[in-house]
Formats: structure tokens, sequence, C-alpha cells
């Protein structure tokens, strides 16, 4: 009983960590209605510029902020760059520009940072927590703590207040949130800027709590991260951070205690695909 | 020419057969396939477990390969027929990732280790090896360039190319979305089957990395690279891809970079492709002739 609520806690954990990655996608996909695959080559230059920062100072303090910094202005030259000139070509255009940028980042960051492992050697100033035998460890604690925050102010901003409302129209119709006085370029750039800071949380968080940080980690959630937001209903936020909780607990799961012969990498892929045709829009997809 | 450039050059004409494939399905019918790999995979592994495991020999495999091929590819295209354009993406990444973890877990497939000891072409009583391969290989992407060429001209790619622009006026023409885009599914996962048996009798040895997403990508760059939808775009994307990175040698570390580059390079500024509607080259080749497209 006690090592199911362990693999519990950390399933809810990895789904949490999703979901911080997730969310930036489903956004972008809302006021672009692009897949925004770079996305991960964003999180990883997170957890880079979040590591390479804390080596110089020694603490986390400046560090997220630095890469949630250095993320928001990759993840808007992105946009600038490749995806606003590609908007009046098909779908698959901006989707293969994508996937290059992808490509060509992870390289990048082969040649900086080294094809090797770094470690993140960060100690949170708390201690863990053992109740009833169960053993909660610092890292599980902020990611916890971390994610709820982000996804508290994420829902606050989206639904309260002047700039959510203006992304929730350019979502809709970006011609005529245009028409109706609505910045569509200044609102996609903030976009761009929220998701991308929150995927550099997400890329610190995972360096710390797997100890690890190396050029291909995003290759992983690239693609998973597509999925879930496909079985969530593209663009759709709630429908994103359920898929994305559903799936970290479930292969956590079922990679504990089914024995499934198949990497848990392809769990989520055929999930999605059982999932689209029982509901080719989504989980919470409305269309 | 020497051993060397006889093998690159056989193995362009490969992908170039299967970046055909692809073109089918993405430049005729319109339909985004990023899974493409996994369909040469099943065909590699068809012919491979076909010739060690059945005892048959290439020729009387490859019938069988390529309409197992085509059979899978009808199976896994149907459930992707109900989905849009960017779900179906997802979807056919999907599938590689799948197709790919079965053949690298399950010990029929050869697991991790892969599968070995594919015996090489025989015809007429000699083993095709070096130019022989490399003519053979010709040979058939001749006749894949032939098919593709008779498909546009035919009424199923007629059908093909009005879906490809408006699906609701095409259907309500009584052109059936499911018929059509299906054909070319299956013809275009056909000719990935045959670009595989080549492959899988090229190599000898097979594993299951061989056929990941990166491969898929590096198919649908070359056929972006040469011209989505054009006969011979997706052959001259394949020779582009396959001859840079030889030329670069001193860059081997930056190769990927470069393929990176030079696709990021075409979509942003030609994302008709070389030899697509407007591009430099058939504006140099043919002037006056797309001057109506504007």
């Amino acid at each position: 009983m006690q090592l199911f609520f362990e693999q519990l806690l950390n399933g809810v954990a990895m789904g949490a960590i999703y979901s911080l990655i997730t969310l930036g996608l489903a956004l972008v996909y809302g006021v672009m209605r692009i897949l925004h695959v770079a996305h991960a080559a964003v999180y990883t230059a997170g957890a880079y510029v979040g590591l390479y920062v804390f080596s110089l100072t020694g603490s986390l303090l400046p560090a997220v902020p630095a890469a949630m910094a250095a993320c928001a202005v990759l993840g808007v030259a992105i946009e600038r760059m490749i995806y606003t000139p590609l908007l009046k070509y098909p779908p698959f255009v901006p989707l293969i520009g994508s996937i290059a940028v992808f490509l060509g980042l992870e390289e990048i960051f082969r040649l900086l940072g080294g094809p090797y492992i770094l470690s993140f050697p960060a100690e949170f100033p708390f201690p863990g927590i053992t109740v009833r035998g169960v053993v909660i460890s610092p890292a599980i604690i902020s990611i916890y703590a971390v994610s709820a925050a982000v996804l508290l102010i994420l829902w606050f901003v989206v639904t309260k207040t002047e700039l959510g409302l203006a992304m929730r129209a350019t979502s809709q119709d970006r011609e005529i949130a245009g028409a109706m006085g609505i910045n569509s370029s200044y609102t996609i750039s903030m976009t761009f800027v929220l998701g991308s800071a929150v995927a550099a949380v997400a890329g610190i968080l995972v360096g710390i709590y797997f100890n690890q940080v190396y050029p291909t980690m995003g290759a992983v959630p690239a693609y998973k991260c597509l999925a879930l937001i496909v079985v969530g209903g593209l663009g759709s936020l709630p429908g994103a951070v359920l898929a994305s909780l559903l799936l970290g607990v479930g292969e956590t799961l079922l990679i504990g205690y089914a024995n499934i012969p198949l990497p848990r990498d392809s769990l989520a892929f055929i999930a999605m695909i059982a999932v689209l045709l029982w509901r080719p829009q989504g989980l919470l997809g409305n269309r | 020419m020497n051993d060397y450039s006889i093998t690159i050059l056989t193995f362009i004409a490969i992908q170039a057969i299967v970046a055909c494939g692809l073109n089918v399905i993405v430049g005729y019918a319109g339909q985004i396939s990023l899974g493409h790999a996994a369909f040469f995979g099943i065909g590699a592994y068809a012919s491979a477990l076909l010739t060690t495991k059945a005892g048959l020999t290439f020729w009387t495999a490859l019938p069988l390969v390529i309409l197992l091929t085509g059979a899978i590819g009808l199976v896994l295209g149907m459930p992707s027929l109900r989905l849009r354009e960017d779900f179906l993406a997802v979807t056919t990444i999907g599938i590689n990732f799948i197709v790919e973890s079965v053949f690298l877990y399950v010990p029929f497939f050869g697991g991790a280790l892969g599968l070995g000891g594919i015996p090489s072409i025989t015809f007429l009583g000699t083993r095709l090896r070096g130019p022989n391969f490399l003519y053979l290989c010709l040979v058939f992407l001749a006749a894949v360039l032939f098919i593709s060429r008779r498909f546009t001209r035919s009424w199923g790619g007629l059908a093909c190319f009005a879906l490809r622009e408006e699906e609701t006026a095409a259907s309500s023409m009584g052109v059936s979305p499911i018929r059509f885009k299906l054909l070319a599914f299956v013809l275009g996962t056909a000719m990935a089957g045959l670009g595989g048996a080549l492959y899988a009798h090229l190599m000898r040895f097979i594993s299951a990395t061989d056929f990941g997403f990166t491969l898929s990508v590096s198919m649908m760059s070359m056929v972006v690279l040469g011209g989505i939808g054009t006969l011979w775009g997706p052959v001259f994307g394949a020779l582009i891809l396959g001859v840079l990175p030889e030329v670069f040698r001193p860059l081997i570390d930056y190769r990927m970079l470069l393929n990176a580059a030079i696709l990021l390079l075409m979509i942003r500024f030609q994302p008709a492709g070389l030899l697509g509607e407007g591009s430099l080259l058939r504006r140099l080749f043919r002037p006056g002739r797309d001057s109506t497209h504007g």
C-alpha cells in the first residue's frame, strides 16, 4: 500500500510536469492553430539556462527568472521569425518548420552544452515529509507546489485579465478579434511569452527531479505532449491538464504493476489513438 | 565510380522510392503523414522475415511484402480518415512511435538485437551487389515514377487532387473522400514497403532504430525540398539531401544542424520546394509558364 501511494505521488508529479509543458502547446495552438513542436526545445533551453545560472550563482533564486526570461525571448523569436511569416500556407508548412526549428535547436544545445548528461545538483531549503511510512521527497513537494501555483496564475490570467480576454477572442477568430480592436500580434507574442516561461519552469523542475540535463531531453516531450493536446481536445486548456495528469498517473501505475512489454513512451500514443477512435474531437474538445 | 559512391547512390535511389510514396499521400491527396518510416520499416521487416524464416526468395517475397504493407497501410489509414489535418499529423507520428516500439520490444521481430542474415538478392543465378543492385533500385524507381505519373492522370488521381483542394465541394460532386484518400494511402505505403524490402536486402541486417521518427522527418524534408506534389520533386530532394552530407564531409559535426537549417530555409522562403509552382528553378527553366499562377 505504501509503495502504491509513492507510485501515485510520482505519477501525479509526472502528470503535473507534462501539464506545464502541454499548457504552452495548448495556448499556442489556441491562438495560432500551429502544432508548436519546437516548444520542447524551449523547455530544454530553460533547463540549460537554469543550470548555467545556478552553477554560476549557486542559487535557484536568480536561475528560475533568468531561464524564464531567456525562454520567453526564444519563444517570441520563433514566433516572429518562423511562424508568423508561414501563417498563410497550409498547416503542415508551419508544422514542418517547427520540427526543423526543434531539430536545429537540439543540435545547437549539443554543440554548446556538449553531448553528455549534466547533473543539476540543486538542493531544496526544506526537508521531505514522511506520512505513515510514505516518503514525500522535497523535489515532489516543490513540483506539486510550483505546478499548482503556475496553474492558478495561468487560470487567473486567461479568465480574469484583459490579456486573457484578448487571447480567448483571438483563439476564436483572429480576424474578427482584430476588427474589434484587439492587437492580435501583441496577443500572440504574449501567449508565447507565457507558454515559454512556464516551459522554462518545467525544464528546471525536470532537471532537478531526475538530476539530468542533456541536449535531447526534449525529444520525448516534443511528441508526447502533441499527443496530450490532441487527447485533451486541441486548444482546450482544462483538457490539456486533464490528459497530462491521466497520462502521468496511468503510465506510472501501468509500468509499476501491469508489466507491459511496451515502453512507456508509446503508451501515450496508443492511448491517443484509442481516445480519438472514441471521441475524434478529444476529451474536452468541442468541435 | 568506386564502391563508396555506388553505395551512396543506392541509398539515395531507395530513399527516392520511399519519398515518392510519401509524395502520393502528402502531395497528391493532401494527407499529412509524418509516420512514413513506419511503413518503410514494415516492408523491411516483412521481407526479412519472409526470406529468413519462411525461406522464400526475394522475388517471391516481394509481391507479398508490397501487398502486406499496403494492407497495413489500409488498416492504419482507416482511423486516420476521421481526423482533420492537425489530428492526422499527430496520429501518424504516433503510428511511427508505436510501430518502432513493437519492432523493438516484440521478440518475434528480433527485439533490440534486430534481424540479421537476410539473404542477398539473386537474379538469373547471380548475386546482385554493387552497381547491379543500384541498377535494380533504379529500375524500381522508374517503375514507381511511372505509376505516380499514371496515377496523376487517372480518375483516382484527379479525385485526390479535387479532395486536396476543397474536400466539401469535391464530395458534394460525388467524389468519395474515404475511397480516394485510402487509395492514395495504400499506394503510398505500398511504395514505402517496396523501398523497405530493397533496404533490408541491401543492408542484410535491420533493427528497429533504423525506422524511427527522424527518418520520417527526413523523408518529409526530401518531399518538401524537391517540391510537394511534383513528379520529380521527391527524387530531386532525395538526391540533394543524400549528396550534401557527403560533399560537406568536413562539417560532419554540423550535419544535422545543416539539414535542419536547409529545411528551415526552404520552408521559410520556398515552401513549394525547388521544383514546385513559382519556385526559383521553375521560373528559370520555364519562364512565363507559371505567370498565370501569380
